[in-house]
């Protein structure tokens, strides 16, 4: 019998993902609209991520100003760490690191609930209720990835830059107002506007990727643990060539 | 008096590879009826029944059922036959997330999009005291034991009143004495109700109490098929080999 290679494995599984991207494009504005589901996914994938996200935000915020800031005083440059903080927070580290934590806790429990109700026959229970299960299933939970992973990077940075203001009055003295200055004077638009628009793509490469593995999900209990194991695998992987794409498309349209 | 069919399946097929599960099935429900399909594990008795409620699409062959064919609906045509078929998952299939309210909620709100909260409040507490189980109504299936759990399904079967019901291996994985709770319940759900069931087992006490007509399903066919009694006494080795244990 004829073994397929790892190589043509990966490609049909990246030929699978695209297919249900591309079903998930044609079903998403068609009636019936699930509204009160997708305000609960919004609940979930949004609310309830924003604490993990804003303390690891907190964190990172801090951290790099205070591994930053060794540097910054060699080359005698202190005064502009807040901007350096700030263009290196917005432009790429909020973002991305926002995305890693969302496919981590999101992806996984996309993959994990939806391969939970594939094996335990629910998503065929939905079916037979009168309810297209890929709607109500997969369109509002990608729907509201989507949303939510912008709402959530603006945050992040938000309280990224106030940990990094925490992180230059250890070891100095400045104004938050100061602090606020230095950053905003130094980020353009060229610098917000592509970061903030690859988070769409992120939140759609989260909620695709959790959404198919779960519900593709296949070997009983076992094929849900690979279901949420490999939602974040594939997710963070992809997270990273979208921004990798990103940074060549900016380049290409002259932001950077 | 001929009978009202309200399903009809004809030679119809379906395989998985070179897996040939059905081999030109063929089947009549008649109404009021309770119809077995006995078959050993893995006999195809599941892709039946996944077949008949549009979950699975046959390779060949027709299903009619209430005089439509369900090959030939779409969506929303399909969606009005399963309004009107009811479909007891073997796994029960309760939605995790949901408390049983919400459970039994679910089916009524997506098929009769217009009725009011007070009618369906009414039909779920129905529906639970039709179970004996209407104490569990803000209990989330996590909480219930594996019969209440089977109970809290049939009622969601029956919230939307099916004229048929589909039972996917109903006693299975429950302990005598439960699932003879259960047999009972189907028997008077059946008597309450006046609905036809296609069951799928190979419990024999739930073929002997349950069945109206027994269907033996081998090898993707319909073997045989019989009253109860009838098969019994059938001398065909493989129709023997399932109610030898039911014998002894």
């Amino acid at each position: 019998m004829h073994q397929s290679t790892p190589l043509q494995l990966f490609l049909a599984e990246v030929g699978q993902i695209a297919r249900f991207a591309g079903k998930f494009l044609l079903q998403w504005f068609k009636p019936r609209y699930e509204f009160a589901e997708f305000i609960r996914q919004c609940f979930i994938i949004g609310y309830q991520s924003l604490p993990l996200v804003g303390l690891t935000g907190f964190i990172m915020g801090l951290v790099l100003t205070l591994q930053l800031r060794p540097s910054m005083v060699d080359y005698g440059v202190e005064s502009q760490l807040p901007a350096i903080v700030g263009i290196a927070i917005v432009r790429e580290i909020g973002p991305v690191i926002t995305a890693l934590i969302f496919a981590g806790k999101i992806g996984s429990r996309i993959g994990a609930e939806l391969g939970s109700m594939k094996v335990t026959e629910q998503i065929d229970a939905m079916e037979v209720s009168g309810t297209n299960p890929f709607k109500y299933l997969v369109v509002t939970r990608v729907l509201a990835a989507i949303c939510m992973l912008p709402v959530l990077a603006i945050l992040s940075d938000a309280i990224s830059l106030y940990g990094a203001y925490l992180g230059v009055n250890i070891k100095g003295s400045t104004s938050f107002r100061l602090f606020w200055m230095l950053v905003v004077d130094n980020l353009a638009f060229n610098d917000v506007l592509p970061a903030f628009i690859k988070t769409f793509f992120f939140g759609f490469a989260v909620g695709v990727i959790g959404c198919y593995k779960g519900y593709n999900s296949k070997k009983g209990t076992e094929g849900v643990g690979q279901s949420a194991n490999s939602a974040v695998v594939i997710s963070s992987v992809v997270i990273f060539i979208i921004d990798l794409l990103a940074v060549q498309i900016t380049d290409f349209l002259g932001f950077n | 008096m001929q009978q009202e069919s309200v399903m009809t399946i004809a030679h119809l097929y379906k395989s998985f590879g070179n897996n040939h599960v059905l081999i030109d099935f063929n089947l009549n429900l008649f109404k009021g009826e309770n119809v077995v399909v006995l078959g050993r594990s893995g006999s195809g008795k599941s892709v039946l029944i996944k077949c008949i409620i549009g979950l699975l699409k046959p390779d060949k062959g027709d299903i009619v059922v209430f005089n439509e064919s369900i090959g030939k609906m779409g969506e929303v045509e399909l969606d009005k036959v399963r309004a009107r078929v009811g479909f007891l998952f073997q796994s029960n299939a309760l939605y995790d997330s949901m408390t049983v309210r919400q459970n039994l909620e679910f089916p009524l709100r997506r098929h009769w999009l217009a009725v009011t909260q007070d009618a369906v409040n009414k039909m779920v507490m129905e529906a639970l005291e039709d179970v004996g189980l209407a104490h569990t109504i803000e209990m989330m299936p996590v909480e219930l034991s594996g019969g209440m759990r089977k109970r809290i399904a049939l009622a969601r079967t029956l919230i939307l009143k099916p004229d048929i019901i589909l039972y996917d291996e109903p006693t299975t994985g429950l302990d005598s004495i439960t699932g003879n709770e259960i047999i009972s319940l189907m028997i008077d759900i059946q008597k309450k109700y006046n609905t036809s069931a296609l069951i799928i087992s190979h419990d024999m006490n739930c073929v002997r109490r349950a069945s109206d007509r027994v269907v033996v399903l081998y090898e993707g066919t319909c073997y045989a098929a019989g009253t109860y009694a009838d098969l019994l006494l059938n001398e065909d080795p493989k129709v023997k080999q399932f109610f030898e244990q039911a014998i002894k």
